[in-house]
């Protein structure tokens, strides 16, 4: 119980402790804990920053995505135009082909029957020819009428 | 009668074996030596554990060893920060090694209290008291340095001067100067008094409890001891907290000027 030279003994133990702690294990775990700190507040605003750059990215993204829609719009209106185009050209063409055809046709209609005409005619000159000489073979006297019929024959010929 | 007595004897020697400590040298130049192995064995373990922390401390992801060091650090670190408001190498460790020590000291309190005398009697060890801080030399060692801390950083800090006219004209003005200065000792020599001998106090008090109840008979021994050992789990760590948030709350006083 009493006070004796235990107490220089056990001051001079606490003194060796207090100096060792300062000296070899304060300072390193205060270091790490500081380091720590710096790198999680590190860490945390690099998260901050990507996440702006996330929100950042969205939102360009989204602009083009916009652009790219009008744009594509923008093509699809022209395309249907030009289709509209193309199909008024090609009506236009397929009617002015039809007339023509129509007009070829009815040409070479007219042209036929023109030689079909001439063909009844020089046919009819002929049969009526044919008839006439019939009956006027027996009255009529083939070199004395001669000139008249070669006149009624270039007449009808 | 005889027999009660001899009880009587018994229990009180029992209890005496207990407290006395083992003892080298004469007078003052006594030894305890019980004392002065455990606390340094318990320093050690302090220092190695630590240590062992220290050196593998990195900011990376920490071990269970570092986070229960580092768990320890910031905890010191939170209770000098709130009442130190200077910048001191010193004051961090040493609260730390305070907290830390005493700790120790007192949780040799929990060992029952036949262990180690007991395999320190197999050993021819007659006497052993397990627990540091039961001894008197023990807690005023450490109080006197605290107290020796506090004069030296008043001194730096204030100069010798500015702590004379502080010891002299303070709190009641230079026409009280013999009472201002009987106060201010006063003051001051209670500091380390006051931190010795009520770490001291708790933890006598508590071992004498646990000595006492093991006279009692086996079956009420359970009964009894259990709950003061829980009881005793929460004193030691606030005898320990007190130490040391008392010591930092000295010397950021040390620290001030008026």
């Amino acid at each position: 119980m009493s006070i004796n030279a235990t107490l220089i003994g056990q001051m001079i133990t606490f003194a060796l402790l207090v100096w060792f702690t300062m000296k070899y294990v304060w300072p390193p775990l205060f270091q790490s804990l500081e380091e720590r700190k710096k790198k999680i507040a590190e860490g945390l605003a690099a998260a901050e920053k990507g996440q702006e750059e996330i929100e950042l990215a969205e939102k360009r993204a989204k602009k083009v995505l916009r652009e790219a829609k009008e744009q594509s719009a923008d093509i699809v209106n022209l395309a249907q135009k030009r289709a509209g185009e193309i199909v008024e050209e090609s009506k236009d063409a397929a009617k002015k082909e039809g007339e023509r055809l129509a007009l070829a046709a009815r040409a070479q209609i007219d042209q036929e029957l023109q030689q079909v005409k001439e063909n009844l005619r020089r046919e009819v000159s002929a049969l009526a020819l044919t008839a006439a000489e019939q009956i006027l073979s027996a009255e009529i006297d083939k070199t004395k009428h001669q000139e008249i019929l070669s006149k009624v024959s270039n007449k009808l010929g | 009668m005889a027999a009660e007595v001899h009880a009587a004897e018994g229990a009180t020697g029992y209890i005496v074996h207990h407290l006395t400590s083992l003892s080298a040298g004469e007078g003052f130049w006594t030894l305890h030596l019980d004392t002065l192995f455990f606390s340094a064995l318990l320093g050690g373990l302090f220092i190695w554990f630590f240590k062992q922390a220290a050196e593998k401390a990195t900011a990376d992801v920490p071990g269970l060893v570092q986070n229960f060091a580092e768990m320890m650090v910031e905890f010191v670190d939170t209770q000098v920060k709130d009442s130190f408001h200077g910048r001191s190498a010193l004051i961090a460790p040493l609260a730390l090694t305070i907290f830390c020590w005493v700790f120790l000291f007192n949780f040799m309190d929990l060992f029952p209290v036949d262990i180690l005398p007991g395999i320190g009697a197999l050993m021819g060890i007659e006497y052993l008291r397990v627990v540091p801080s039961t001894d008197l030399n023990a807690t005023f060692a450490m109080s006197i340095s605290v107290f020796c801390l506090i004069i030296f950083y008043s001194v730096k800090i204030k100069g010798p001067w500015g702590f004379a006219k502080e010891l002299m004209f303070q709190p009641f003005g230079p026409w009280l100067l013999p009472f201002n200065l009987l106060l201010k000792l006063v003051e001051e020599l209670a500091k380390p008094i006051s931190l010795a001998l009520r770490l001291f106090g708790n933890l006598y008090a508590g071992e004498l409890i646990f000595i006492l109840i093991a006279l009692l008979p086996w079956y009420l021994q359970p009964v009894l001891s259990f709950p003061w050992a829980i009881f005793h789990l929460l004193i030691i760590t606030l005898q320990a907290f007190i130490f040391m948030v008392l010591t930092i709350v000295y010397l950021s006083m040390a620290h001030e000027d008026h």
